[in-house]
């Protein structure tokens, strides 16, 4: 078979859709500029007045120290006290000193609804609150490898202006701050189940520094409440336990409180019920500030000015700096917070109100200057109405200074005014487009769909013409050209435009020279119309839509089971279903269609109708395991998704558990049976070994890390140190030995045992061609049914031509070769098996039962397809081979719906982020590994059914009709017998071709739901939903088609591999027999 | 003879369509409040009323449905409670089938079975009517060379086109508008009437459009 034309158009087809999805990308999430300037204490009030000092940072200042104790995860909620609440729930009424100081003394301390801007991650957030700017789409990816910040920001300012930073907690700050401290204490914070090194941590060091005095501003980020939520969620005891504990430390710093120092509690974003953040909910974006200061600082309550309820994080920036007297950092959009300002009537120490308004008003305007100097994103309009804005209020305000009245309350409305609509404007126009890189994306995505379907349907002529020579040379010659171009007339090269030209120029080529050699009526467009691509059509419509997005899981069953039922119907419908009526057999034999006897169509439209029963079965118990979205309002996730460690009903766990374990043995048991009963256990290959050995064993190590990781914490204390041993021990395990299997296997993928019979009379000087046997059962019976007396063709024949004289059939020696009819199949099925466990690690324990349900699933879909080939066997016209569209695309549907049914959701605040901790609870120091691990559990589902995909090929064959001939004609040896996936071999070409037509129609659906999400998201960029659901739908399609596609040619890899070695094994067999 | 049977065809279809709206006015004019999709029960089960009335009758009095061999009155009678059984047992048929399509299992089983009966109405009971309680007789007809008269191929097309019209009803249900037609199962019911109505209307069309290439072996 032709492997590497095979494997290079695949390559190719993939290049071409990652580059689309790249350009799209590329033009449609949003990249805001980083402005690298400083304040400075020279540049903030020169041109002002001569009423203030020239230079204010040596003015005494509102405030001369500042703790800052930041609780991670703070939820607005949660800093609420309410007395009369009687039955508190874990998270209720645990901080009763916020409420009891606000109240008591309410001109010293203040709490507000502390407002993040999303995404509300931990490093953006604390990004946030130093720059005072705002976050753009592209920032989220940037968790795990958190880099230094480059913008001008409070610690920086801090530092200029010889303020002692002492900083101790969650190590993120260090790597974004590095060397900016005067001390800091850095704890690990990525181990999310670790609840307490980082709060002990601070609490051990956070008192003795207080009381010294070498410090001025007192950073402390706890960790505590954060991985609690992440662990436990917020209803659980060791909340409460938590936020009490919290409650303690806000106290005793309260006590230990200068006058002349201000205590700023705050939490860094919420958490939604699950104790999950990241997107843009209110419960995440809504955290507590809490603002206490040993002098008065705040206006009597009875004061006219109505007081904010709600905060946003960025005002905090340039709130601290003016209270410190320190610049406000260069890119802050924040305004200040006017409450903690003296109104101009009594300034005793530091700024008015009306001063640090101005200060805030030019620090902004000076920054959106340069912005737009650097930038040409923010549009121009709104830009000079900003500053012609801007130089009404400086008239006013100068004009007020040299009349030495106070700013008038117009003024403070209008400059607040002013700044509202800054932060405004920069919010939208960071969410702006590249249009022309969306629209090359889309034409490039298109093109490349329309690729697949012609490749799909001419794969034969595709692959006899090797057309891919001559596109690919002229696309790189193009893009080469166009990078000239580029360097000639703009100094530099766009990587995304090269490629895009090369990419564009080298499918149009193709699809003219297809057009060409394509003989005519093959690319009809009248058969696009049939149900299964009206399946896939319906599919991608979905995807336009926010509600059917929202609601994709069920969308995705739902067409499933519509498709389920095609198969049934249109048998029926062809009249294939039953067995044909008996009166039609008294017609002449000429008019009479060929049919199958009836008790073989019985059988078969009964296997296709208990598999039709077992899909839908599948389908419906999948639906228990779908986790919810936010904007599911009365949804509840599956109970199997809560990890067994977080399950406190120790019955309720314990059934969990043996479910859990049930559905992996069962896992294990059914592969092995599988392959047992084709008689690929056999031989003693290394491959063998990987089935019979190290599945079995990596399956007990799992058993036993859950049971491991289920038990809880305080349970066996004497043996904490095992426990903790075990837990890193066994996953380790279970992960090196399925990696080993899959090592093993891709060095031997054979699975075939020869058996050489010694010829009983050999004496002759010319050896009588042998006769083979390929046996795939053990038992006589088994063997009987799946003899193969032609082992390969061309084998026979060359023999035949040998030694054509001897054809007595007692004398010839026979092979037998057991497992050689599943030979292809054998390894695809083991290394599908492997892999999901090795992916079942990843996840919840109680989503085996769905993995489960995943493999009956996918045994269902191929039998389904199997027999309805048979059942349609003697109709179809097409080639041999030849996958119909219908079954690629239940295939490639229900790996979206394993995506759902898993636990995933298209979300990234519902990406399972335990999945890194597997086997490392102690964290990670590196980035790729468990980046690795997230993308592995998030994608599993599509993993595993794109590596399983060429099994579609061979299923048919696997369940071919056996002895359906045999019987007529009186048991022929020859020709008609069962040869199972030898037929492959028989017809290499034609193998290839369908395995190339196959892929292409797996990756023309996967493509064509990247193409539409795409087109939703380009659509409806301006949609209220764009960022909450259907870019983040654009992300996680155009991953899973990445990752997805990665895997197919794996798959395909693997079965090329085997190709090779049954190849080399037919080489090594022909001179030993015919010596 | 074509003309004939389609002339009879055509007006038996749109006495059957006449039942719907006389179902959907009956109890406008009966009930107190009634509104198709507030009081969606009553107006579903009355046009199943008029619906199942009006078939019977036709079909009774066309004498479309295959001769009975045996003219006995127990005969008879035990075809006729197996008919009803057929009939229920094709309500539980449709009533798993649209659980399994995602309709809740417990919560509103009531509307669910009624969309069940319905479908039963449109689909089963023309069925029965025609072809008498013979299964093998039904699968026969739902094949390609299966219809053996005009009046088989009408049943696949009005059979065919309730079931998609149902189908098609799913779709707006998880649309966020909010609409009262929206609640479930009203959507789907009235998909499903809309469907039988198309299909009563198509098949007539399609079968003069189609009479050339229409061959029906004789029974």
């Amino acid at each position: 078979m032709k492997r590497l034309p095979v494997l290079a158009l695949l390559l190719w087809i993939c290049c071409v859709f990652y580059v689309g999805i790249f350009l799209f990308v590329g033009g449609f999430l949003l990249v805001r500029l980083e402005v690298n300037r400083t304040s400075s204490c020279k540049d903030v009030l020169p041109p002002a007045s001569n009423s203030t000092s020239p230079d204010f940072c040596h003015e005494s200042p509102r405030v001369r120290r500042v703790v800052i104790l930041i609780v991670d995860a703070l939820k607005a909620e949660f800093a609420r006290y309410d007395p009369g609440n009687v039955s508190p729930r874990p998270f209720e009424n645990k901080l009763p000193v916020l409420g009891e100081t606000t109240s008591s003394r309410p001109s010293h301390a203040r709490l507000y609804t502390f407002r993040a801007d999303p995404p509300t991650t931990t490093m953006q957030r604390i990004k946030g609150f130093t720059t005072g700017s705002l976050p753009t789409f592209i920032d989220v990816g940037n968790n795990f490898a958190s880099s230094a910040v480059l913008e001008d920001n409070l610690i920086h300012q801090l530092g200029q202006a010889g303020k002692r930073v002492v900083f101790m907690g969650d190590d993120t700050w260090v790597s974004l701050f590095p060397k900016k401290f005067h001390r800091s204490l850095p704890f690990p914070s990525f181990n999310v189940k670790d609840l307490h090194t980082v709060d002990n941590g601070i609490l051990q060091n956070i008192f003795p520094i207080m009381d010294g005095d070498d410090w001025d501003v007192l950073i402390a980020h706890f960790l505590g409440v954060d991985h609690c939520g992440h662990r436990f969620g917020p209803d659980h005891p060791a909340m409460a336990e938590k936020l009490t504990q919290m409650d303690g430390v806000i106290r005793s710093v309260i006590k230990r409180l200068q006058d002349d120092t201000l205590l700023v509690v705050m939490g860094d974003h919420g958490m939604t019920d699950t104790g999950d953040h990241g997107g843009e909910s209110q419960k995440e974006t809504d955290a507590a500030l809490f603002l206490y200061s040993g002098s008065p600082l705040f206006p009597a309550p009875d004061a006219q000015q109505v007081e904010p309820e709600v905060v946003p994080q960025t005002d905090l920036v340039p709130t601290l700096a003016l209270l410190l007297g320190i610049p406000i950092p260069y890119s802050s959009v924040g305004q200040v917070m006017l409450q903690l300002f003296p109104s101009s009537l009594d300034a005793p120490v530091g700024l008015s109100q009306g001063e640090a308004l101005w200060i805030n008003v030019k620090q902004v305007h000076r920054f959106l200057e340069t912005y737009s100097s650097m930038a040409k994103d923010i549009p121009a309009d709104s830009l000079s109405q900003l500053r012609t804005l801007f130089s009404q209020i400086s008239d006013q305000y100068l004009s007020s200074i040299r009349d030495g009245t106070p700013p008038s309350p117009q003024l403070v409305a209008s400059m607040q005014e002013y700044l509202n609509s800054v932060r405004e404007t920069c919010r939208a126009s960071w969410a702006r487009f590249n249009p022309l890189k969306m629209a090359a994306g889309l034409l490039v995505l298109g093109f490349g769909c329309t690729l697949c379907y012609v490749i799909s349907e001419l794969s034969v002529v595709v692959l006899e013409g090797a057309m891919l020579k001559t596109p690919v040379l002229a696309g790189l010659l193009v893009g080469g050209a166009v990078a000239v171009g580029q360097i000639f007339i703009l100094g530099y090269a766009e990587v995304s435009w090269c490629l895009g030209a090369a990419v564009l120029c080298a499918e149009a080529l193709f699809l003219w020279q297809a057009r060409r050699v394509c003989p005519r009526g093959r690319l009809s467009h009248w058969h696009l119309l049939t149900l299964p691509l009206l399946m896939l059509l319906l599919r991608c419509a979905s995807l336009l839509s926010d509600s059917y997005v929202i609601s994709e899981g069920r969308v995705v069953t739902f067409l499933l089971f519509s498709l389920g039922l095609y198969f049934p119907l249109q048998l029926n419908w062809d009249g294939l279903l039953v067995p044909a009526p008996s009166t039609d057999t008294q017609k002449p034999h000429g008019l009479l269609a060929p049919s199958l006897p009836p008790s073989v169509v019985r059988r078969e439209s009964g296997t296709l109708l208990i598999c039709t029963g077992i899909l839908v079965a599948c389908l419906y118990l999948s639906l228990s395991f779908h986790s919810c979205r936010e904007e599911q309002g009365a949804c509840q996730p599956s109970v199997f998704l809560t990890p067994l460690s977080r399950v406190q009903d120790s019955r309720l766990r314990n059934l969990h558990y043996v479910l859990s374990l049930a559905s992996l043995s069962a896992w294990a048991f059914l592969l092995h049976r599988w392959l047992r009963h084709y008689g690929n256990l056999n031989c003693t290959g290394v491959c063998v070994f990987t089935a019979r050995c190290l599945l079995p064993l990596a399956s007990i190590c799992m058993g036993l890390h859950w049971a491991v990781s289920a038990t809880p914490e305080d349970t066996f204390r004497n043996l904490a140190e095992l426990i903790r041993l075990a837990q890193v021990i066994l996953p380790r395990l279970a992960f090196s030995l399925l990696g080993l299997g899959m090592l093993l296997l891709w060095l031997d993928p054979l699975t075939v045992f020869l058996k050489t019979r010694a010829p009983l009379n050999s004496r002759g000087s010319v050896m009588p061609p042998p006769r083979y046997r390929a046996s795939t059962g053990i038992s006589p019976q088994a063997e009987l049914h799946h003899l193969i007396p032609q082992l390969y063709q061309r084998i026979r024949q060359s023999l035949d031509d040998e030694g054509a004289k001897g054809t007595d059939p007692d004398g010839r020696p026979a092979v037998e070769a057991y497992g050689l009819g599943t030979v292809y199949s054998a390894p695809l099925v083991l290394l599908c098996g492997l892999m999901g466990l090795g992916m079942l690690l990843l996840h919840p324990e109680g989503m085996a039962l769905s993995f489960l349900l995943l493999l009956l699933q996918a045994a269902a879909i191929l039998h389904l397809h199997a027999s309805s080939s048979n059942l349609s066997s003697l109709q179809s016209q097409s080639s041999l081979f030849s996958v119909p569209w219908a079954p690629v695309v239940l295939w490639s549907l229900a790996a979206s719906q394993f995506f759902h049914a898993t636990g995933h959701l298209p979300t990234f605040p519902s990406i399972q982020w335990g999945a890194a901790f597997v086997g490392f609870p102690q964290g990670h120091t590196g980035t790729v590994l468990p980046a690795t691990l997230v993308t592995l559990n998030t994608f599993s589902s599509q993993i595993l059914f794109a590596v399983g995909c060429p099994l579609l090929l061979f299923w048919p064959l696997v369940c071919e009709l056996r002895g359906t001939r045999t019987s007529r004609s009186g048991g022929g040896e020859d020709g008609d017998e069962v040869v199972m996936e030898m037929r492959l071999r028989e017809n290499p070409q034609q193998f290839s071709s369908a395995l190339l037509q196959l892929t292409a129609r797996y990756l023309f659906i996967n493509g064509a739901q990247v193409l539409a999400s795409v087109c939703a998201a380009a659509i409806l960029r301006r949609h209220l939903m764009v960022w909450k659901v259907f870019a983040p739908k654009l992300m996680f399609e155009a991953s899973a088609f990445i990752v997805g596609s990665v895997f197919v040619l794996v798959g395909v890899a693997l079965v090329m591999r085997v190709d090779s070695a049954v190849a080399r094994l037919f080489q090594r067999l022909l001179p030993e027999s015919s010596r | 003879m074509w003309e004939v049977e389609i002339r009879g065809m055509a007006s038996a279809h749109a006495l059957l369509a006449g039942s719907v709206l006389v179902g959907s006015l009956v109890p406008a004019l009966s009930v107190e409040n009634f509104s198709v999709y507030g009081t969606h029960l009553v107006w579903l089960y009355s046009v199943c009323g008029c619906v199942a009335i009006v078939n019977i009758t036709v079909f009774w009095l066309l004498g479309i449905s295959p001769p009975t061999k045996k003219h006995t009155l127990s005969y008879k009678l035990s075809r006729l409670i197996r008919s009803c059984v057929y009939f229920l047992l094709s309500c539980l048929f449709f009533h798993t089938v649209v659980v399994l399509y995602g309709a809740s299992l417990l919560e509103s089983a009531l509307e669910t079975f009624s969309l069940a009966v319905l479908l039963s109405t449109l689909t089963t009971l023309r069925c029965l009517c025609m072809l008498g309680p013979n299964v093998q007789a039904w699968i026969r007809v739902f094949s390609r060379d299966g219809a053996m008269s005009v009046w088989d191929t009408s049943l696949q097309i009005t059979t065919g086109c309730s079931v998609v019209g149902a189908w098609l009803g799913a779709f707006p249900i998880p649309l966020d508008w909010d609409r009262p037609w929206q609640v479930w199962p009203v959507s789907c019911s009235l998909g499903a009437t809309g469907g039988f109505l198309t299909g009563l209307l198509a098949a007539p069309i399609w079968i003069r459009w189609h009479r050339k290439q229409l061959t029906y072996k004789l029974k």
